[in-house]
């Protein structure tokens, strides 16, 4: 049985999309986050790509780790089932999710100390896994939630609000990702929706995994001088080298770019990227080159952004268990269960 | 050329003895001894082989036991009457376990000071490294050649039927043909030259019978596993640990048989290898949030690791499975050595006020029913269950009843709301008690457009599933999880109780792998004039039989394999029973339990108590 949305009666001025909804309809509760955090416009983001990609919201599953940021799912997508899960550990939980039904999209949020901290491990292997989903980290350099201490993705020489200078190397989750075979990489920043809303339509198309490394200033903790996650600092250093369009498959492409500037990739699933290369040199399908690249900048004081690497034909999780088409969620007796007459053979090879 | 040091009139048993093979590990004996024991089961005398092996692949000690019992005793049942000693490393100690008036069986190449031997029992030296260096060339053959060579002479020796071991090595070699004539040959020369120049047979001797009737040998990993596949579990995430590892293994290898689908050559199951036990269980987790049936094997140290999990999926009620095969803690502990020393570790799992359901197999029968049941449960109850083996039933060959299964059985996928109920308007709140079982209805994902989505959080909630931090939604939702636990009671394996033959005030509790340990020690207590009740728990939160139990008797004994009495602590916990009314028998050294130490303990406790009392 199939049940078509029903959508509630909204403000005329509100447009629809292909579905018949609203933005509203993907939307979810009130943020509780401060006024003007990074994670909320990143919130934002999300809904107006899935609605811009005309998804059905309850296809989405959001889950999430803990943190300022693994609290934002309750944010968006209010229609969509949601799980917040233990600190560190929202990758696995997503990659179980995902093997039980691998028709529904996912959607994992995380922060940098959720993710790079107390989580790199679980992030390490779910990259390495190939899980087919898009995995967010909302990165503001610093633990929000408990109160302003360091993460690991905060920068050498950073200053804490209190004045601690960081000591400690930070860890680059998009190298991290690069290199543990992640099959879309991007980089962007929450005050750049026009960068930011492609980009995660672009890895919702994805059929792979897909990370975005997503700086996300933390107004309460570490937005002020002297720290590398603020606002100021962040539209200061942003060295993006692409600019992308997500066209869907189903319209029709038409070739309006001057070849060397821009590149039309397909994804697996018919949709189209338009890159609009900023940066002459960069290369956005070669793995070692954007390793390269991004250390070179990073070393030039830049933070770069944009799609760093994408892989058009990615595998995932599921095409290396070969697993059947039909959601494991909704296997039967029949098909699971080899019944009484292969028992009775087992039991005669036993005796 | 026999030896006998001086003349000993050996042990003379029929069908009830215990055979014990020291080896070295990775020396290739498994194969051969495992047939040892297969032989003499298919005689009709039902054996309990037991592999004691150490935590390395290569160069260690390693024993595999064999419990000869017409009977049907299947508990270790400690001391050895023939020692088949083939490691120089452990000979001191293997020579000493031996029962006075038993056999050694030894390699005689190199002479042996008489020092090295004892006075009280019958050695049996035969030179097999020189009969092998004889015959074979290759160093590799000669190892593993030497292994069939002494079930040749043992077979003379125990007069076992020397056409059933050809049979088992034909059925082992099968597809192998090329390998059939010189196992029999080696066979053969170990037969001939023990009948030849061996006092044969010795005391003990093998006679066919009819006591193992239509009863499958099997170890309680692979039991189950396909438990598991019977249950419907579609995911696995593990993470390798001794001794748990067979039991992912044996998974993997069921479905590859009966779970890929015929028309697309696809699986319907994912195996995944996760990077530690964190992953492992939050993979479950994910999986049974998500409506499949999802498990996990691990061990002790697993357990530990997966702690934060349990109490996630515990307070947002999601269904999962869990095997531990205990082993002996804490810590890497004895990580080949068997104990049940994990109940109070996932009874408790977790921070914060929880209880888990238990369940506990007591040999691979109980391991495949249960673990298939495990699943239903977990749905039904929306919670983890923990099936508890330990190291001596997951991976020992167990006789046992063969499994049975009913096609007509469907899976219980507990209180699932469907689309059309949602559409129809049906109330739903995800912790809402509908039915007064403390059991609340919950959505798979995906499920309708704008009704029955919720956010699932370790965070307070409501019965809506809203976030709060107040203290009497809270709280009332502390109480249905109660209300939920209680309702486990009546869904678990009800205990088993065995009466004794006559009236007695004795009372034992026991659960597991202790059982035929248990069983064998009531009859040695029944014979000096100690007659006992028992009963079985199977699963925890107790059923209310296990009160009564503990209520009609004057003293009752708690069997376990832990140091610190931990089902004790469960019951005197749970049930509310005064510490005195329950006595600890517990049996810790990583070695399985035997029936002489039951019984021993239990009479030693009773005539103290008997004692003290005015
Ligand atoms: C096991 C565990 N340890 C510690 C915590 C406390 N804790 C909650 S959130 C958090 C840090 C979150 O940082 P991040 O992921 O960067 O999220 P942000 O709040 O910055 O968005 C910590 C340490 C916890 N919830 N669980
Ligand atoms: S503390 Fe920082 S990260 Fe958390 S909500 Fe406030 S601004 Fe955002
Ligand atoms: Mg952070």
């Amino acid at each position: 049985m199939t049940f078509l949305p029903k959508p509630k009666l909204h403000h005329p001025a509100l447009g629809h999309n292909a579905l018949g909804y609203t933005r509203r309809d993907y939307e979810g509760a009130i943020s509780t986050l401060c006024a003007g955090c990074g994670h909320d416009s990143i919130s934002a983001a999300i809904v107006r790509a899935c609605f811009e990609l005309d998804l059905p919201p309850h296809r989405i599953a959001k889950l999430s780790g803990i943190g300022c940021s693994s609290k934002t799912p309750t944010y968006f997508l209010g229609a969509s089932h949601g799980f917040n899960s233990v600190h560190g550990r929202m990758p696995s939980v997503l990659t179980g999710a995902n093997l039980a039904n691998r028709e529904l999209i996912y959607l994992g949020v995380s922060g940098d100390g959720d993710s790079a901290s107390i989580g790199i491990g679980q992030f390490a292997h779910a990259m390495r896994r190939s899980v087919n989903m898009v995995y967010i980290v909302e990165n503001n350099g610093v633990y929000g939630l408990t109160k302003g201490q360091f993460s690991a993705t905060s920068d050498k020489g950073a200053k804490s609000k209190r004045g601690v200078v960081n000591s400690d190397e930070p860890i680059d989750m998009v190298g991290m990702a690069l290199q543990l075979g992640a099959t879309f990489v991007a980089r962007s920043f929450s005050g750049d929706k026009a960068q930011l809303v492609p980009l995660i339509e672009a890895a919702i198309r994805h059929q792979g995994a897909a990370f975005i490394d997503c700086i996300s200033p933390c107004v309460a903790f570490n937005n002020h001088e002297g720290s590398t996650k603020s606002y100021d600092f962040v539209r200061d250093h942003n060295q993006a080298v692409n600019a992308l369009d997500v066209i869907e498959g189903r319209e029709e492409i038409t070739v309006d770019y001057a070849p060397g500037t821009v590149e039309m990739v397909q994804q697996h699933d018919g949709s189209w990227l338009r890159l609009r290369k900023l940066a002459d040199e960069y290369d956005v399908h070669d793995r070692v080159a954007a390793m390269d690249y991004m250390h070179r900048r990073h070393a030039a004081g830049e933070i770069v952004t944009g799609l760093l690497y994408v892989d058009p034909a990615p595998h995932d999780l599921h095409g290396m268990l070969h697993t059947v088409d039909a959601p494991f969620n909704a296997l039967d007796d029949a098909a699971l269960v080899p019944g009484a007459a292969a028992l009775e053979k087992i039991n005669a090879g036993l005796r | 050329m026999s030896q006998s040091l001086t003349e000993v009139r050996g042990l003379q048993r029929i069908n009830d003895f215990v055979v014990k093979f020291a080896n070295v590990n990775g020396s290739g004996s498994a194969s051969a001894n495992t047939m040892f024991g297969k032989s003499i089961l298919r005689m009709g005398v039902p054996v309990a082989p037991r592999n004691i092996f150490p935590s390395n692949i290569q160069g260690l000690p390693t024993w595999y036991e064999v419990r000869v019992s017409e009977a049907g005793h299947l508990g270790a049942r400690g001391g050895v009457d023939l020692m088949v000693a083939m490691n120089p490393q452990t000979w001191d100690q293997d020579i000493r376990s031996i029962e006075p008036g038993g056999y050694l069986f030894y390699d005689s190449t190199k002479p042996m000071p008489a020092s090295k031997f004892r006075d009280d029992i019958v050695v049996l030296g035969m030179p097999l490294t020189e009969l092998c260096n004889a015959a074979y060339s290759d160093p590799r053959q000669r190892q593993l050649f030497k292994n069939i060579i002494y079930i040749g002479a043992l077979s003379a020796l125990l007069e076992i039927e020397p056409a059933v071991i050809e049979t088992l090595l034909g059925e082992q070699y099968r597809g192998k043909d090329k390998l059939i004539a010189p196992n029999l040959e080696a066979f053969h020369m170990g037969r001939d030259y023990a009948l030849k120049h061996l006092d044969c047979p010795i005391g003990l001797k093998v006679r066919r019978a009819d006591q193992v009737g239509d009863r499958i040998s099997i170890d309680g990993n692979a039991a189950a596993a396909l438990g598991a596949v019977y249950g419907g579990a579609s995911v696995a995430a593990w993470y390798p640990i001794t001794p748990s590892s067979s039991l992912a293994e044996a998974f993997a290898r069921y479905c590859q048989r009966y779970r890929v689908d015929k028309a697309t050559g696809r699986n319907k199951f994912a195996i995944v290898q996760a990077e530690d036990e964190l992953a492992s269980i939050g993979m479950v987790i994910g999986a049974g949030w998500n409506g499949a049936r999802a498990f996990t094997a691990t061990s002790g140290p697993g357990i530990s690791l997966m702690q934060e999990f349990f109490g996630l999926a515990y307070f947002a009620e999601i269904p999962a499975v869990i095997f531990d095969v205990q082993r002996a803690g804490p810590s890497t502990g004895m990580p080949t050595r068997t104990q049940q020393c994990d109940v109070l570790a996932c009874a408790y799992a977790s921070h914060g006020d929880t209880k888990h359901v238990l369940l506990f197999p007591e040999d691979p029968h109980e391991c495949f029913t249960m673990g298939a049941q495990a699943f239903d449960l977990a749905d039904r109850l929306q919670t983890p269950v923990f099936v508890l083996l330990d190291l001596d039933i997951g991976m020992n060959e167990r006789l046992c009843a063969p499994f049975t299964w009913d096609d007509s059985k469907r899976m219980d996928r507990g209180k699932v709301m469907t689309a059309a109920e949602l559409e129809a308007g049906k109330d739903f709140g995800r912790y809402l008690d509908v039915d007064g079982d403390g059991i609340p209805y919950r959505t798979y994902p995906g499920t309708h457009p704008t009704r029955g989505a919720f956010f699932t959080r370790g965070t307070s909630k409501d019965r809506y599933a809203r976030y709060t931090e107040e203290g009497p939604a809270y709280q009332d939702n502390m109480e249905r999880l109660l209300r939920k636990h209680d309702t486990a009671k009546s869904l678990l394996p009800r205990p088993l109780a065995h009466p004794a033959s006559a009236p007695t005030r004795l009372g034992a509790i026991y659960y597991g792998s202790t059982s035929p340990a248990m069983d064998e020690a009531a009859g040695l207590l029944a014979e000096e004039g100690l007659p006992i009740d028992c009963l079985r728990v199977r699963g925890f939160p107790f059923h209310h039989d296990v009160a009564e139990f503990i209520a009609a008797h004057d003293q009752v004994f708690v069997v376990e394999q832990n140091r610190d009495g931990q089902l004790r602590s469960l019951l005197i916990n749970e049930l509310e029973v005064a510490p005195s009314r329950l006595a600890r028998i517990v049996h810790y050294d990583g070695s399985p339990i035997t029936a002489r130490f039951i019984a021993g303990a239990i009479a030693k406790a009773h005539t103290q108590s008997r004692k003290v009392a005015p």
